[in-house]
């Protein structure tokens, strides 16, 4: 996983509620075996005409949205199936922050596992956000996990809040797994002790 | 048993010392290997249940830092989202969706994880073989890469779906790093009438507090509806739990849990089994134990439900009709609604039961289990489809199901009616072998999403129960099963 950087980036607008993981990437696109690639098929089924075009209407087809590395967009995104195809194509697209009001927990969670920082705002502040980026499409907005900031050129920044273990790992690129193996005693005290009790969890 | 760290016991949220715990904390506290000061803590994996699409990156991550599984027989492993449902001997036509089963196959062989193949009896959809097989048992915590994992929440266990990444993590650690939701409980007393099952109330509940209702949230579904469901109906509350956007659902463990599980093949046996049940009966929510948030529904009150959005929340009782956008305040709920009717190609005020449907799928993880088929037939028997239902599939949830509904005739009542009788899989609940709607398709549909696209491009979802969705399948439109004769 890549660290977390300080950056300035294009601030893309999304302004829908429940946006499901069946949008982000639709089922045909979670065949793959491998993690790669995903980017292309970033919410296939709006982004893309019954040709292979590109729909116009769609958001993210802007031009000014072209590059941008944030997302802001509506309440509960990502809801829906477990898929981490989802974070793994928005990462893949260029995505590396999303602001929204609220997102589904395993959504969030997988988000972080694949260096994506998304950040929880309440709803005045998403709508001065979608409003800000609405008048000046392409604008570009600055994000500071260390200080835990975001400035915008019209004066919305804030401050937000983040799990300071998660921070950590998105600030050091570390792998999880080998950090739980790191407590590997820790975990054979346990099974000993959980055996103990229930024993019928360890059949022969 | 002792929890091995003090503090970590007490949930950081609720902190109500002296009060009872809920089911919920007791599975939570019996699970923590350790836990640090900002609450996060590292959770004791009992099960992990694997399928093809969420894992075959887990195992390249896997091979490629040279770790191997940490407890091989914690691991259960099925095909399900991709096998076909027709013509087996023919095998998977899709190239695609072939590899991705064969992947399976190769990994559970190379790490020596116990598979259920194409073609095995057992083999079926991974939430309707774990409990089964009794592979699924109360107290346990479940994972798998499936967000319908809270399907085994019914048995008294803390079972959640989780991404790719932490199915390796398992996989290497047979633990996981997380942090403890909050207490929701869902409360139905009074019985619901005839013709009102248990995806009924789901639906209601869904309908209630919204698909973020739970968010944050573990779900304990309590009450005398609830206590009154057969195992197979708690299975289909708690596995749509995750619709209202908590990770799990829990039901407390009652002598109905334990008539159900005795006897499976992975449940304990003789002395061992009158322990574990000792031990399962705990497993309910202290009298006092203190919710952060408890809703409560009146199950008589609840009639069938039929969805008429793109989200499982957009839901109504079937003798309702779709609602106007115009009537919602908010403008961004307002333009969600008028996009949900355009893609439904519905109008505002339709009555429901004037909605007309092309297909019909009876399965899923939520429904295809022998009382669902069983409920479904009765309605099948004797009657034929309408002649403007082009197609209906049932698709049992498991080759054993299957087999059970073969023995009770349930497969000849179906076929005479013109059902097309399959063999188990995830099928139509969300199209990724072969069976789909067509763009524009409308579909009465036993599954669990109704989202854009879901079951088909430009496919068209209203989930309903599965007597609903036999009764749309002969009536041709949706019709109230209670009045339907």
């Amino acid at each position: 996983m890549q660290p977390y950087t300080k950056h300035e980036s294009i601030a893309a607008a999304m302004n829908r509620s429940n946006v499901d993981t069946d949008q982000i990437i639709p089922k045909q696109f979670l065949k793959k075996v491998e993690r790669s690639g995903f980017g292309v098929h970033l919410f296939h089924d709006w982004r893309y005409n019954d040709d292979g075009s590109d729909n116009p209407d769609f958001e993210l087809n802007k031009p000014a949205f072209k590059g941008a590395k944030i997302l802001v967009a509506g309440d509960n995104f990502g809801c829906g199936s477990s898929r981490e195809h989802a974070p793994w194509a928005i990462a893949d697209y260029g995505f590396n922050t999303l602001i929204s009001t609220s997102y589904a927990d395993i959504f969030y969670n997988n988000c972080f596992k694949n260096g994506i920082l998304a950040i929880k705002v309440d709803k005045a502040l998403l709508d001065k956000l979608m409003a800000e980026i609405g008048a000046n499409e392409g604008v570009r907005f600055s994000v500071d996990l260390e200080n835990q900031q975001v400035a915008t050129p019209a004066g919305n920044g804030f401050t937000f809040d983040i799990d300071p273990f998660r921070k950590g790992n998105l600030l050091s690129g570390l792998d999880d797994i080998g950090l739980t193996l790191q407590q590997a005693d820790k975990i054979d005290q346990f099974e000993q002790r959980h055996k103990q009790a229930f024993p019928w969890l360890w059949p022969r | 048993m002792e929890p091995p760290e003090a503090g970590c016991s007490l949930s950081l949220i609720a902190c109500s010392c002296m009060s009872g715990k809920t089911l919920y904390d007791k599975l939570w506290d019996a699970h923590v290997v350790r836990c640090e000061p900002d609450g996060s803590t590292l959770l004791y994996i009992d099960r992990q249940l694997l399928h093809e699409v969420t894992s075959p990156q887990a195992f390249e991550g896997l091979r490629l830092s040279h770790r191997p599984l940490w407890r091989v027989k914690a691991c259960l492993a099925v095909a399900d989202h991709n096998v076909p449902t027709a013509d087996l001997e023919h095998g998977i036509s899709d190239p695609v969706s072939r590899l991705q089963v064969e992947t399976l196959d190769g990994n559970c062989a190379e790490f020596g994880i116990t598979e259920f193949k194409m073609g095995d009896p057992r083999q079926g959809v991974v939430h309707v073989i774990g409990p089964e097989q009794g592979a699924t048992l109360p107290g346990m915590t479940i994972v798998c890469g499936d967000s319908h994992t809270s399907t085994h929440g019914a048995f008294g266990a803390l079972a959640f779906g989780i991404g790719t990444s932490e199915v390796e993590h398992v996989l290497a650690t047979q633990c996981l790093v997380q942090k403890k939701a909050r207490n929701m409980q869902v409360r139905i007393d009074g019985q619901p009438g005839p013709g009102v099952t248990a995806k009924d109330l789901a639906l209601a509940v869904i309908g209630h507090i919204g698909t973020a209702g739970g968010t944050g949230h573990t779900i304990e579904f309590a009450g005398a509806a609830i206590r009154a469901l057969s195992m197979e109906g708690r299975m289909t509350v708690c596995n749509m739990a995750i619709e209202a956007g908590a990770r799990a659902g829990l039901i407390a463990v009652d002598q109905t849990t334990v008539d159900y599980l005795k006897g499976r093949t992975y449940a304990p046996q003789g002395e061992m089994w009158e322990r574990a049940v000792a031990a399962w009966m705990t497993l309910r929510s202290d009298d006092d134990a203190v919710f952060d948030q408890v809703v409560t529904l009146d199950g008589a009150a609840i009639p069938p439900q039929v969805t008429w959005g793109t989200s499982p929340e957009m839901v109504v009782p079937v003798d309702g009709r779709v609602p106007d956008p115009e009537a919602q305040a908010d403008a961004v709920k307002r333009e969600s609604l008028w996009r949900a009717l355009r893609y439904m190609d519905l109008k505002p005020s339709t009555p429901i039961t004037a909605i007309a449907v092309d297909k019909v799928f009876i399965g899923s993880c939520t429904n295809a289990r022998i009382e669902d088929l069983r409920a479904a037939a009765q309605v099948a028997r004797g009657r034929k489809l309408a002649a403007n239902v082009r197609q209906a599939l049932v698709v049992p949830g498991s080759g054993l199901v299957k087999r059970q509904a073969e023995s009770e005739g349930l497969d000849v009542i179906f076929r005479e009616a013109g059902f097309e009788w399959r063999e188990p899989g995830c099928s139509m609940c969300l199209a990724m072998n072969a069976d789909r709607l067509e763009p524009g398709e409308r579909c009465a549909s036993t599954s669990n999403r109704n989202f854009e696209g879901r079951q088909g491009y430009g496919g068209r979802t209203h989930l309903v129960s599965p007597a609903m969705a036999a009764a749309a399948a002969v009536a041709g439109h949706f019709v109230d099963v209670r009045t339907f004769s």
